[in-house]
């Protein structure tokens, strides 16, 4: 880890390597749900990464990785009740769900008179507007979900690239993502 | 994703990283600071006859003496918890000085009681001198403190509160020109637990450093 910190990268991959059992063990004796695993796993190795100038050479190393694997293991297990606890609120509210199909369908019986071509103007037309609502509602959130949006869902990056760029990690990115979405929901909603 | 290509990834254009320094040693640094500032504060604006006076009671120095502690204390813990790998007992450090403030100055409202209303007036300015002299503490002491990255940035942020608030009310006792009461001590512990539920609030958008 010393030499890491001091930039050499062979090292740091071989430490990575060797360190992934390790942080793996610590997830799979907190966390049960075996899908979890790899995603605390990655967010631990982004965590140290972050902190990683907090090591104090002279000082063990495991005790070091440990607390971060459990807390990265922790949080997953808090994130996972969060979204749960939100999906069930969502299923309960019930009708909402279907409105984003109704929003995208719902204007068929007027648009059965218009020609062709009108049709098509209409449609471009809509999809600019579309996208000027949606640009204007996404300014509405707040930053690390608008941030988190863009780079998941917009800019197509992976999550480890979504997490370099915005110093955010993993769990963090999903659960901005899934609020980001949430919100825009109620915003659509709200907009009638 | 692969957690092989995330390990290439991360390991690829490595930069050196400064280390951070002992948690102890950047503690004590931000205690100086603040110890030095706050002398600064005191020879000038504080009336020292009337605290020399107060400091006659046993009581008013036991009182001093945990708030200190309490600053202390606070921060050290706040600092050693920032870090990965450290004993979360550390949290319990502040404890004991806290209780003793709380005691000594239980103590003090026994004999005095609730006060007068000229007192309860200077109390609500105690409210005031705490929770404003907390802020910029607070903010210096976070900013330190959020270079860390904290992992558990809830109890750094609750530790630090507590320490800046304690620090903001060591130094009030150096402008307190009368013996604690009820309402006193109820608006001190107000302004402390304002600041602690604010920092509490705040914790991730204030110690959520950029990545480094």
């Amino acid at each position: 880890m010393r030499a890491a910190q001091d930039g050499d990268p062979r090292a740091y991959e071989r430490l990575l390597r060797e360190v992934t059992p390790v942080v793996r063990a610590v997830a799979r004796r907190l966390c049960s749900q075996r899908h979890d695993l790899e995603e605390i796993v990655q967010d631990t190795l982004l965590t140290v990464h972050r902190v990683r100038h907090t090591y104090d050479p002279n000082r063990p190393f495991t005790p070091w990785l440990t607390s971060i694997a459990s807390r990265r293991s922790i949080d997953a297990l808090r994130r996972r009740r969060r979204i749960a606890h939100h999906e069930l609120s969502s299923e309960q509210a019930g009708p909402h769900a279907g409105h984003s199909v109704a929003l995208d369908g719902g204007d068929s019986e007027l648009q059965a008179d218009e020609t062709s071509a009108e049709l098509t103007a209409n449609r471009e037309l809509e999809g600019v507007r579309a996208a000027q609502e949606l640009d204007s509602l996404m300014q509405r959130l707040p930053a690390r979900q608008r941030e988190a949006l863009q780079a998941v869902k917009l800019k197509e990056m992976t999550l480890a690239q979504a997490s370099a760029a915005s110093g955010q990690s993993v769990g963090a990115l999903k659960v901005n993502v899934h609020r980001a979405l949430k919100t825009l929901r109620r915003l659509f909603q709200a907009e009638g | 994703m692969d957690t092989e290509k995330l390990i290439g990834d991360l390991a690829t254009g490595l930069k050196p990283v400064r280390r951070l320094r002992s948690p102890v040693v950047r503690a004590l640094e931000w205690l100086v600071w603040v110890a030095a500032l706050s002398t600064l504060a005191i020879v000038r604006y504080a009336n020292l006859e009337v605290f020399w006076h107060r400091m006659a009671s046993p009581r008013v120095v036991l009182e001093c003496v945990a708030t200190a502690l309490t600053a202390i204390t606070g921060t050290l813990a706040a600092f050693e918890l920032s870090v990965p790998g450290r004993s979360p007992r550390w949290a319990a450090l502040p404890v004991a000085p806290f209780l003793l403030w709380l005691g000594a100055s239980g103590l003090g409202c026994l004999q005095n009681g609730l006060g007068t209303r000229a007192g309860a007036a200077e109390s609500l300015h105690c409210f005031v001198f705490i929770a404003a002299a907390s802020v910029p503490l607070a903010a210096s002491l976070l900013w330190m403190l959020r270079r860390a990255h904290p992992i558990a940035p809830l109890r750094v942020a609750v530790l630090g509160a507590l320490g800046a608030a304690a620090a903001a009310a060591c130094v009030l006792q150096f402008f307190h020109p009368f013996d604690v009461t009820v309402i006193d001590l109820a608006l001190h512990l107000a302004a402390v637990a304002l600041i602690i539920a604010v920092l509490a609030f705040l914790r991730r958008p204030l110690l959520d450093a950029p990545a480094v």
